[in-house]
């Protein structure tokens, strides 16, 4: 009963408020980051902000199981199957800048603001009524008031859900699930083939000789040249490789003055 | 003081965000995520008007709309990468064949 009383002071109405104001302004924005950033991790990373400011105002709303389920579930689980997703698709995999259907952006641009219209004279013409007085049920009891309801009224919703969950987890796995068409190579046959392959050796690792050690940076020949086979096949393969060449050069020169400077002084 | 008309609006703003996401994007996986924009919008909608009726049966119909986006992503996400290993490509473009 304490939290129904501090939903209803004059002080916590106007943290609320605050709160509400703060949180839907970052919702709104990082939404439309979303929409705008054009690669796909970015996407993911600013919709798990939009996500987790949701929470919280589920929170402000009374609805601290739902709260909490939003970042346990929507989050960590959501979310890390879609960087996952992410990560064998292609880290790098950026949405191209053509349009492939003519007049497609302005087009989709037109209806959103029609749906928005529409949506908002919808709810403008709804009768949406204030709060209702703050009781036990929005704040400490929000679990066991969920669970009753859960278990009485929407008990046979609840036992489709897990059938439903059974089902996608199978239907996932089917969809996944790749026969093997060639059989699994030994460690003999996989050392045969490196010895009659280019590279007896071991590649060398990235950024040997280089300005720095990231995995991104190529090792330097002994003629000065980057080599490709230094660098996983995901980065360079991306585009992602990073140049020892005119930057890191000129990096290494500025901070040769620096340390130079430093020196003098 | 914020009543539950300010965050129906939030989330119809938010649901608006994420249709457009889903019309202008081209990589299947960001489309995804902007369909998972609308149904969190729609999620904090129940929310409010659970609120607004003092009632937890909203509460009770986000929690199952959460379950079944959940699901929902499996099964997209499966997809999707069946798609990519056949293609090479997570573009929605690329996934053409049955359109003629």
């Amino acid at each position: 009963m304490s939290h129904s009383m501090v939903l209803a002071s004059p002080a916590a109405t106007t943290t609320r408020e605050l709160a509400f104001w703060i949180l839907a302004i970052i919702a709104v924005v990082a939404g439309l980051g979303m929409v705008l950033a054009r690669r796909a991790v970015h996407c993911a990373v600013l919709l798990a902000v939009v996500m987790l400011s949701l929470a919280a105002l589920y929170a402000l709303q009374g609805a601290p199981f739902l709260a909490f389920v939003q970042v346990i579930v929507y989050t960590g689980a959501v979310l890390m199957l879609f960087l996952f997703v992410l990560m064998i698709v292609g880290i790098s995999a950026a949405d191209s800048i053509v349009e492939t259907i003519r007049g497609q952006r302005l087009a989709a641009g037109v209806s959103g603001i029609g749906l928005l219209v529409l949506l908002s004279l919808v709810v403008g013409h709804a009768a949406i009524g204030p709060a209702s007085p703050a009781k036990a049920s929005f704040g400490s009891s929000n679990v066991t008031g969920i669970a009753r309801l859960l278990f009485t009224t929407y008990v046979f919703p609840f036992e489709i859900t897990s059938a439903l969950l059974i089902t996608a987890a199978l239907g996932a796995m089917v969809l996944a699930h790749r026969e093997r068409t060639s059989p699994k190579p030994t460690q003999r046959s996989l050392s045969r083939q490196r010895i009659a392959g280019d590279h007896p050796t071991p590649l060398p690792g990235p950024g040997t000789y280089a300005r720095h050690n990231a995995v991104d940076m190529p090792a330097l020949l002994p003629d000065g040249s980057p080599s490709e086979l230094s660098v996983s096949e995901v980065l360079s393969g991306g585009g992602q490789m990073g140049s020892p060449g005119t930057t890191a050069l000129s990096a290494g020169t500025s901070d040769q003055e620096n340390a130079a400077n430093a020196g003098d002084a | 003081m914020v009543s539950p008309a300010h965050f129906v609006a939030l989330s119809v703003i938010l649901f608006v965000i994420g249709g457009v996401g889903v019309l202008v994007r081209r990589n299947a996986l960001v489309v995804f995520m902007c369909v998972e924009l609308m149904l969190n919008a729609a999620n904090l909608a129940f929310v409010a008007f659970a609120r607004m009726h003092g009632t937890l049966d909203g509460q009770v119909i986000a929690f199952f709309v959460m379950v079944v986006a959940a699901a929902e992503v499996v099964v997209g996400l499966a997809i999707l990468t069946s798609i990519f290993r056949a293609r090479r490509s997570a573009s929605v473009d690329d996934a053409s064949l049955m359109k003629y």
